[in-house]
């Protein structure tokens, strides 16, 4: 369905005019530049509005949130307020959060309890601090069965948890946003929070994957 | 009766794992939805009520991005945002350029 | 603002249902922009926490004010109360963002 450009588009590169391989996909393509132009020659925002936002979308990345979490693993008070009222403890970071109408949550797993992320209506993600959802996130087998085999689910996902531990899926309906804190791996207690950043993988943070200890 | 976004509990194969970079013209229409959305023209919440206007087989048979600039287009138009015309006309002089596709 | 709006704004401002209440959430189906997913409607969960105070979604989907404002709870069921063939563990949980008007209480155990 989709085509197989993968590379970012310069100032200035051109395409070949695509052939007509697939209609839906080039009316799709010409339908958002449509709606683009009507809406910059009617002042309602600029080209430069519309390639700022397309920079800040491209800027936001899983690294945000791993970030957090680091900062949460080594500063017990910045942890506290990270599950109290994150949406504050992110903005104290530099995150910009005000962008976003929505309430950033973090849940955090222990030993008892890990948490998965599903929004089975739509899509929503915590895009303020992980960018855009992976296509998994969005698809209709993940948002139909996380709810209903989480566990099955995580399995795919290479992830196999004990049954005392309980599985506890968000899904989020309302203007919530939810982020996992994952537990910090083992053996990890010499590392700067740096290094910790680095261990932390968009999937830890919805709740797909969990650290383990480094090599 | 359950609406066909509502797709908690639904059966379905496995998750599709493959990892997917958006295209310049998918991260267009995130941006034009958070501008749309920022300066009050649309709301999210009608956003999702014009993606779930667009009828079961259309809604599974676009991509995400497909879907979401189709019912921002139905919803610029119920708003008076711009018409049906401006829009065919648009589309129509996109047509004629030389090299459309950026 | 007129008398009826400020009693619905002054109604909204506290949550009806307390954490650790039992609650069911209502079966009923009705066209529309809904934030009540189809797989929960009719089951009972406890309220982990009121959220807060929100615009109604179903109304701003319609391009309305979406007040007066509506109490969010965060409300928390076992996955076997859910689904009637759940394979997982018994502590397991499924935790929804549910508008109060979608609740109602469960007097019997």
């Amino acid at each position: 369905m989709s085509d197989t450009h993968d590379h970012a588009h310069a100032a200035g590169h051109r395409h070949p005019p695509q052939p007509d391989h697939d209609d839906t996909l080039t009316y799709y393509r010409k339908l958002e530049m449509a709606v683009r132009e009507l809406l910059i020659e009617k002042g309602v925002f600029t080209t430069g509005d519309v390639r700022a936002v397309v920079e800040d979308i491209e800027s936001r990345t899983p690294e945000g949130g791993a970030r957090v979490v680091a900062r949460a693993w080594t500063d017990p008070h910045f942890r506290e307020l990270l599950l109290n009222d994150a949406t504050a403890a992110c903005a104290g970071m530099g995150f910009e959060m005000a962008l976003y109408d929505v309430k950033l949550t973090v849940v955090e797993n222990t030993p008892d309890v890990h948490n998965l992320v599903v929004c089975t209506l739509c899509s929503c993600y915590p895009r303020m601090l992980l960018g855009l959802p992976p296509a998994w996130y969005k698809s209709r087998a993940y948002r139909s069965r996380a709810v209903h085999e989480p566990r099955a689910v995580l399995r795919e996902f290479g992830l196999e948890l004990p049954e005392k531990v309980a599985v506890r899926v968000h899904d989020s309906t309302a203007d919530l946003r939810y982020l996992v804190l994952p537990m910090r791996p083992q053996h990890t207690e010499s590392f700067t929070e740096q290094e910790l950043a680095a261990l932390v993988t968009r999937d830890s943070m919805i709740g797909t994957a969990i650290l383990r200890a480094p090599d | 009766m359950r609406a066909y976004h509502d797709l908690g509990g639904l059966s379905a194969g496995t998750v599709p794992q493959e990892e997917h970079e958006l295209q310049l013209w998918e991260k267009r229409v995130e941006a034009l939805l958070v501008l749309l959305t920022r300066k009050h023209i649309l709301r999210v919440d009608e956003n999702r009520r014009g993606l779930e206007s667009l009828g079961g087989e259309v809604y599974h048979s676009l991509s995400y991005a497909e879907r979401r600039i189709l019912a921002m287009s139905n919803n610029l138009i119920l708003k008076g945002i711009f018409s049906v015309d401006e829009l065919a006309t648009k589309l129509a002089q996109i047509d004629r350029r030389q090299d459309p596709l950026p | 603002m007129n008398a009826a709006l400020a009693a619905g704004v002054a109604a909204a401002a506290t949550c009806a249902y307390a954490r650790g209440e039992r609650i069911r959430v209502r079966k009923v189906d009705a066209p529309g922009h809904i934030r009540t997913p189809h797989y929960i409607r009719g089951k009972i969960g406890v309220i982990e926490r009121c959220v807060g105070f929100f615009k109604n979604p179903e109304e701003l989907a319609y391009g309305r004010s979406g007040e007066p404002l509506r109490a969010l709870y965060r409300v928390r069921f076992l996955q076997s109360d859910v689904w009637d063939d759940y394979r997982g563990g018994p502590g397991d949980t499924l935790d929804i963002d549910l508008y109060e008007h979608w609740l109602e209480p469960v007097t019997a155990p």
